[in-house]
């Protein structure tokens, strides 16, 4: 007995049932859609719930680029990027700007984004409010009311405790002034990217059954006091060893032969296009 | 350079896998899908049972596959479960018809139609045998053949005979209540997502798809200390029950008329629980409930685990975790609690930077503008 599986993994009709669940969280920005995850071949926890959107919505000729914590060739993106393709034959790419879908754990690329693309954030938690609400039926009512007084708290009890908010990734926004939502685990960083964007934004939770949206155009703001201003992460006189890029999300590295303390550019990609643009500037200048 | 972890991971998963491959057959040695068909039926049910789908031929390629790992081949299997096209649901089947392999009651000492204790390693000494280390073909067939002879001695009744349920007994005296019967449909956990309060129905479905030692866990949570639900076990039964499907273009159905499509075995446990409930009166009276546990294959630790969980959570007036459907229906499945456990493996530098930065800001000082 030997089976062949179909194209993008899924059969029609999970596909078509998981797009009905995209189209309802496009219609309502921000709010968390349950849907009826289904196991994939990659673990729970593992992307699976971007990855379910992703299948559900690639078509043949959809360009795909996968990154983990900002880069293409990180293992679970190769895994991803992998089962995406030999159930599907969809082109891979690295280069932002040719990708039509976008899946992304962790970062938002440093490219802006254009509304031909459209990025799936793979999501852990979609809760924003499961620090301050252990129960799935009360968040949900939390929700329904408006009633985000949890969510502000938490930001108020860190203020009174260490002077200032100490939030990580995954700081919570307001979504078309509406439902407060989880950006997934994005640095703080990328969190201005979501507002305005000119992308469709997907995030799906696969362990956790929910999918929502941010459509193209939707204000998004972070939360945050009046007078305790939103921060995103700061690499003030730090850049990039490599390409020299500052502007951009850094990873903190210790150079094996110095042991000093060197910054890299996150977003492989970007990071190589800068690389290779200045290697083509020296070659002319030098045939000059 | 030295930061290469996230280089050539390409390169280095296609040499993981390589590995992998290498480990699975370096020895040298095929096992084949009849083999663990034949001798491990436990596991076999198990993984069926954990992840909702009944067979025993891929449960046994899974076994296989995964190199005997339960998780993994629960994992399989599930995966291989999206792929498939739900196209029927088949019809209620009442649990009295069951072909009856083992029954026992720990309730009465004799019940309606007798114990039976059928195929059970609950009296055997776990004393390791050595003799299986060297088993000898033909001694088995000799013990086979003389087994069957002396079974042939015992002659079959000529009718079929449907054991009762030994709660039926009770309910005629009253101990318990009577509810009406409730046929709406069931929900489908595979198909919505589950959402709280959850119906019985739901709560039934991922109480059996759990995973055997997490369901084990929590049901002796709650026996030892945490609610001290003490059942009795009324009936404990383990046997086949046919499946139908109904014609799905015809208009009227008529039983007659529907598909068999095969018969499945299963464990099924029906705990009595006592309870003090208040009469009209408003005097204190003792009842019992009813915990139900029922999962595929013989399995009976987790089907009697499952009963006292299901009497648990028709009483979430309780404090206890266990009596909390979403402490307990959130947290037994193995796909997601295995998933999610091993997701930790993944990098993490993203949001580890993000809280350092935080951290840093914090250590520096006070209020300091954060732009």
């Amino acid at each position: 007995m030997k089976t062949k599986s179909h194209f993008a993994f899924f059969d029609e009709g999970s596909k078509k049932e998981i797009r009905r669940s995209i189209l309802k969280a496009i219609a309502i920005p921000g709010y968390q859609v349950p849907f009826a995850s289904r196991e994939m071949p990659i673990a729970r926890g593992w992307g699976t719930g971007g990855l379910q959107i992703t299948l559900s919505i690639i078509g043949k000729n959809d360009v795909l680029k996968v990154i983990d914590q900002g880069a293409d060739e990180s293992v679970n993106a190769v895994s991803i990027k992998k089962l995406v393709q030999s159930t599907t034959g969809v082109e891979l790419v690295e280069r932002t700007q040719e990708a039509s879908i976008i899946q992304s754990r962790h970062r938002i690329p440093e490219v802006p984004l254009t509304p031909e693309q459209i990025l799936v954030l793979q999501v852990p938690e979609p809760e924003p409010l499961r620090r301050v609400e252990k129960s799935a039926y009360k968040t949900k009512i939390l929700h329904s009311e408006n009633d985000y007084s949890g969510a502000w708290l938490m930001l108020f009890e860190q203020i009174m405790k260490y002077g200032r908010t100490a939030t990580g990734a995954d700081h919570p926004v307001y979504v078309n002034n509406r439902y407060v939502m989880a950006p997934s685990p994005i640095p703080r960083y990328d969190n201005p990217k979501m507002h305005q964007s000119e992308a469709l934004i997907l995030l799906g939770a696969g362990r956790e059954k929910k999918i929502y949206a941010i459509p193209p155009y939707t204000d998004v703001e972070s939360l945050a006091f009046d007078d305790y201003p939103f921060a995103v992460e700061t690499f003030t006189g730090k850049s990039c060893h490599l390409c020299g890029a500052e502007d951009v999300f850094l990873d903190e590295l210790v150079d094996p032969a110095t042991n000093e303390t060197i910054y890299q550019c996150n977003d492989t990609s970007y990071c190589i296009e800068r690389l290779n643009k200045k290697e083509e500037v020296e070659v002319e200048t030098s045939h000059a | 350079m030295g930061y290469v972890a996230v280089k050539g991971g390409t390169k280095a998963i296609d040499a993981s896998i390589e590995r992998l491959t290498f480990e699975r057959l370096k020895n040298q040695e095929i096992i084949e899908i009849e083999t663990i068909m034949a001798t491990m039926k436990s596991l076999i049910d198990q993984i069926m049972s954990e992840s909702s789908l009944y067979s025993p031929y891929l449960a046994a390629l899974a076994i296989k596959q995964a190199e005997g790992s339960m998780e993994e081949a629960v994992f399989l299997m599930r995966a291989h479960r999206s792929t498939l096209p739900r196209l029927y649901y088949s019809q209620a089947v009442e649990s009295e018809t069951m072909l009856v392999e083992r029954r026992i009651s720990a309730s009465f000492k004799d019940i309606p139609g007798g114990q039976i204790l059928g195929a059970t390693k609950d009296y055997t000494h776990r004393l390791l045998d050595f003799e299986l280390l060297e088993e000898d073909p033909a001694e088995n067939e000799a013990w086979l053949s003389n087994y069957q002879k002396a079974s042939e001695a015992v002659k079959a009744s000529d009718e079929l005979e449907f054991f009762p349920k030994v709660v039926d007994y009770l309910r005629e005296e009253g101990l318990f209540e009577n509810y009406e019967r409730d046929n709406t449909d069931p929900v489908d956990i595979t198909k919505q997502s589950i959402a709280f309060p959850a119906s019985r129905s739901a709560r039934l479905q991922v109480l059996t798809r759990g995973q055997t030692g997490a369901v084990t866990a929590l049901g002796y949570a709650s026996l030892r200390g945490y609610g001290q639900v003490h059942p009795t076990v009324g009936e404990v039964r383990v046997g086949s029950l046919p499946i139908y499907v109904a014609h799905p273009n015809e208009g009227e159905q008529d039983e007659e008329d529907a598909f068999y499509i095969g018969e499945i075995q299963v464990t099924e446990v029906e705990s009595f629980v006592p309870v003090t409930k208040k009469n009209d009166a408003n005097e204190q009276e003792l009842e019992f409930e009813i915990g139900y546990g029922i999962c595929y294959g013989q399995n009976e630790t987790k089907a009697i685990a499952m009963s006292i969980l299901d009497q648990c959570l028709e009483h979430p007036e309780s404090s206890f975790p266990t009596h909390d459907e979403e402490f307990v229906l959130l947290h037994i499945d193995s796909v997601e609690a295995t998933g999610f456990i091993s997701h930790l493996k993944l990098p993490h530098y993203v949001t580890f930077q993000s809280k350092l930065d935080s951290i840093r800001n914090v250590k520096k000082g006070g209020h300091t503008d954060e732009n």
